[in-house]
C-alpha cells in the first residue's frame, strides 16, 4: 500500500517565488488500479515524480507497504518496487530495444522472452528487438516500449503518466486492451494518470487533482459520472468558472 | 609469444589463437608469425620496417589480420604497412595494436598503412587500438591511414580506441576517384590525462564520390580529445561528416569541422554535438533499478557499441 501524508512541493520561479505545486496532497492507494485526472497543472505528474523520487517533496512523508522512502534514491524506490512510465519516453544512442527490456527485467533474457513483453504491448516483436531507442522510432513505439518495460519489471507499485499521450487512435484502442489485461495479470497495483475516459473506465478508484490539491476521490461509480457532466470538470478549477 | 602478448593480441584482434587465413604478427618489432594465401601475398619491405600486403585481383571473402603487440617499455617503433588489394576484389582487413607498459620508459607505436584500393574492389578494415600495465612510461599510438580508392571501389573503416592509450594522433587522408564510398567510423574513449587528437581529410575528387565519417567518443577525467576533419568536394559528389562526443567531469572536448565545396554539384553536410550524459537518461534506467554508475556505465556502453 502507498501512502502519502501532507505532501507539498514548493518552487520558486520569475514570477512566483513560492509557488505551489502540490499542497498538503493526503492519499492512500490501496486498490489494485487507481487513475489520477484533473485538469492541466494540476500537479499529478508532478505528484507521480515525487513518488518515484525524480523529484523530491518540500515537506511531508511517503510510505511503501510501512516503510518510509521519502528519503530513499530513485534507485532504492526502483529495488523496493516501484516503477515509472515516463509521459515523454527517453531517448538512448545505441542502446536497443533489447538492452531496456533486460534491464527492466534484471535479467538476462533470451530474445524469445524478451519479444514477449513487446508482444504485451501490440509490437511486432522481431522488427523491434534489435532496434536502437532512438529518434528512429515514432513516439507512439517509444511509448509502447516505455510500457513493455514496467511489464518486464512487474513490480508491486507501477505508475504510468498519461500513457495515452502521443498515441494514435488506432494504437489508443490497443492501449486499452494492454490495461485491461494488465489489470488482470498484475500483481500489485496500478496506478495511472489519465485524462482518458476508457482509461478511467477501468480504474477502481478516481482521484482528481486540481491546482496541487486533491479535490476529490472515490470509487469510479461515484467519480466517473461527475466528472462526465458537461460543467462537472469546472468544480474542480477553484476560481476558474 | 608470452602471455602477456597473447592477452594484447587477444584484446586488438580477438585471436585466441593463430588466425585462419593471411596474417602477419609483429611483437616487440619483430616477426613472430606469418601465413600467405595462394591471393594474398605479405612481403617484408626491404628499404624501411613494414610489409607489403599484395590481395590479388578478384580475392573473394578471404581475411587479412596484421596484429602488433609491444610488451617491452621503452621500445619505439615506426612501421610502414602498404596494401594493394586487386581489382574486384572483396576482403576484410583486421589491423590493431596493444601496448603492455610495465616500465617507467615511454612506449611508442607509430604506423602509416596506405591502403590502394582497386577498381570496384571492396574492403572493411578494423583497427583496434589498447593500452595496459601499470608502469609510468607512457603508453603511445600514432596511426596514420592514406587511401586512395579507385573508380567504384568501397571502403569501411572501422577503428576503435576504449581503453588505456595515453596519447594518440590519428591522421587519415583519402582521395576517392568516381563512384567509390569511403564509410569511416570511429569510437574512442579517453580516461585520466590522455589526449586523443583525430585528423580526417578527404578529398572527393570523382563524380559520385562519397564520404560518410561517424566519430561517437567519451572523454572522462581530465582527458582532452580534439576532432578535426576537412572534406573538400571537387566533382559532384556527397560528404557527410559527424561528431558526437559525451563530455565528463572535467574533460575537454574540441570538434573543428571544415568543409569546402569547389563544385557546383558538391552536396557536404556536417553535424556536431558534444554534451554531457542527459539526465533524463540516467533517471530513466535509476528508475529500473540501476545506481547512478551503473547507469553512466550502460549510456556509455551503449553509444560506443
Amino acid at each position: 500500500m502507498l501512502e502519502l501524508q501532507n505532501i507539498s512541493l514548493t518552487v520558486s520561479d520569475d514570477i512566483d517565488e513560492n509557488k505551489e505545486i502540490l499542497k498538503n496532497v493526503n492519499l492512500k492507494i490501496e486498490d489494485r488500479f487507481v487513475a489520477i485526472t484533473g485538469p492541466n497543472g494540476g500537479g499529478k505528474s508532478t505528484l507521480a515524480k515525487v513518488i518515484a523520487g525524480i523529484r523530491k517533496p518540500s515537506s511531508g512523508k511517503i510510505l511503501l507497504d510501512g516503510v518510509d522512502i521519502t528519503d530513499m534514491s530513485i534507485t532504492e524506490r526502483a529495488k523496493l518496487g516501484v516503477s515509472f512510465a515516463f509521459q515523454q519516453p527517453v531517448r538512448f544512442k545505441g542502446i536497443t530495444v533489447k538492452d531496456l527490456i533486460r534491464l527492466a527485467s534484471g535479467k538476462n533474457l533470451t530474445t524469445a522472452q524478451a519479444c514477449e513483453y513487446l508482444s504485451e504491448v501490440g509490437l511486432c516483436a522481431r522488427d523491434y528487438i534489435e532496434r536502437e531507442v532512438n529518434g528512429s522510432l515514432s513516439g507512439g513505439e517509444l511509448k509502447r516500449i516505455e510500457i513493455a518495460m514496467i511489464i518486464a519489471r512487474g513490480t508491486k507499485l507501477s505508475i504510468f503518466d498519461e500513457p495515452e499521450a502521443g498515441i494514435d487512435l488506432w494504437s489508443f484502442q490497443n492501449l486499452i486492451q494492454v490495461f485491461e489485461k494488465m489489470y488482470q495479470d498484475i500483481n500489485g497495483t496500478i496506478l495511472i494518470i489519465s485524462h482518458q475516459e476508457r482509461i478511467l473506465n477501468i480504474a477502481d478508484k478516481i482521484v482528481v487533482m486540481a491546482n496541487g490539491e486533491v479535490a476529490d476521490m472515490g470509487a469510479k461509480s461515484e467519480i466517473l459520472p461527475e466528472l462526465l457532466k458537461g460543467s462537472a470538470g469546472c468544480r474542480f478549477y477553484k476560481g476558474g468558472c | 609469444m608470452d602471455a602477456i602478448q597473447m592477452n594484447l593480441l587477444e584484446q586488438v584482434s580477438g585471436l585466441h589463437e593463430v588466425p585462419e587465413g593471411a596474417y602477419n604478427i609483429r611483437a616487440n618489432g619483430e616477426k613472430a608469425g606469418r601465413n600467405t594465401t595462394a591471393n594474398i601475398d605479405i612481403v617484408t619491405k626491404e628499404d624501411k620496417p613494414g610489409i607489403d600486403i599484395i590481395i590479388k585481383p578478384g580475392t573473394k571473402n578471404e581475411s587479412v589480420h596484421i596484429p602488433v603487440v609491444l610488451s617491452q617499455s621503452g621500445l619505439k617503433e615506426m612501421v610502414y604497412n602498404d596494401f594493394y588489394i586487386g581489382e574486384g576484389a572483396d576482403v576484410t582487413i583486421v589491423a590493431g595494436c596493444g601496448i603492455h607498459n610495465s616500465g617507467d620508459a615511454d612506449s611508442e607505436h607509430d604506423g602509416i598503412h596506405s591502403f590502394f584500393v582497386g577498381k570496384n574492389a571492396k574492403v572493411k578494415y578494423i583497427e583496434k587500438h589498447y593500452g595496459e600495465g601499470d608502469g609510468k612510461g607512457s603508453r603511445i599510438l600514432n596511426p596514420q591511414t592514406i587511401v586512395n580508392m579507385e573508380e567504384g571501389s568501397y571502403m569501411e573503416m572501422d577503428t576503435v580506441q576504449i581503453k588505456g592509450v595515453d596519447s594518440t594522433e590519428r591522421v587519415t587522408k583519402a582521395k576517392i576517384d568516381k563512384d567509390a564510398t569511403l564509410i569511416i567510423k570511429e569510437k574512442i574513449m579517453t580516461h585520466g590525462t590522455q589526449v586523443a587528437k583525430t585528423d580526417f581529410e578527404v578529398e572527393l575528387n570523382g563524380e559520385n564520390a562519397s564520404t560518410h565519417v561517424i566519430s561517437r567518443s567519451v572523454a572522462k577525467d581530465k582527458s582532452s580529445q580534439v576532432f578535426l576533419s576537412s572534406v573538400n568536394g571537387n566533382n559532384k559528389c556527397h560528404g557527410h561528416t559527424e561528431c558526437d562526443a559525451i563530455i565528463m567531469d572535467e574533460a575537454k572536448v574540441s570538434a573543428i569541422p571544415k568543409i569546402n565545396a569547389n563544385h557546383i554539384d558538391a552536396g557536404l553536410i556536417h553535424e556536431a554535438a558534444i554534451g554531457k550524459i542527459a539526465g533524463e537518461q540516467l533517471m530513466k534506467l535509476m528508475t529500473l533499478g540501476l545506481t547512478e554508475a551503473e547507469a553512466e556505465a550502460q549510456i556509455i556502453n551503449g553509444f560506443l557499441k
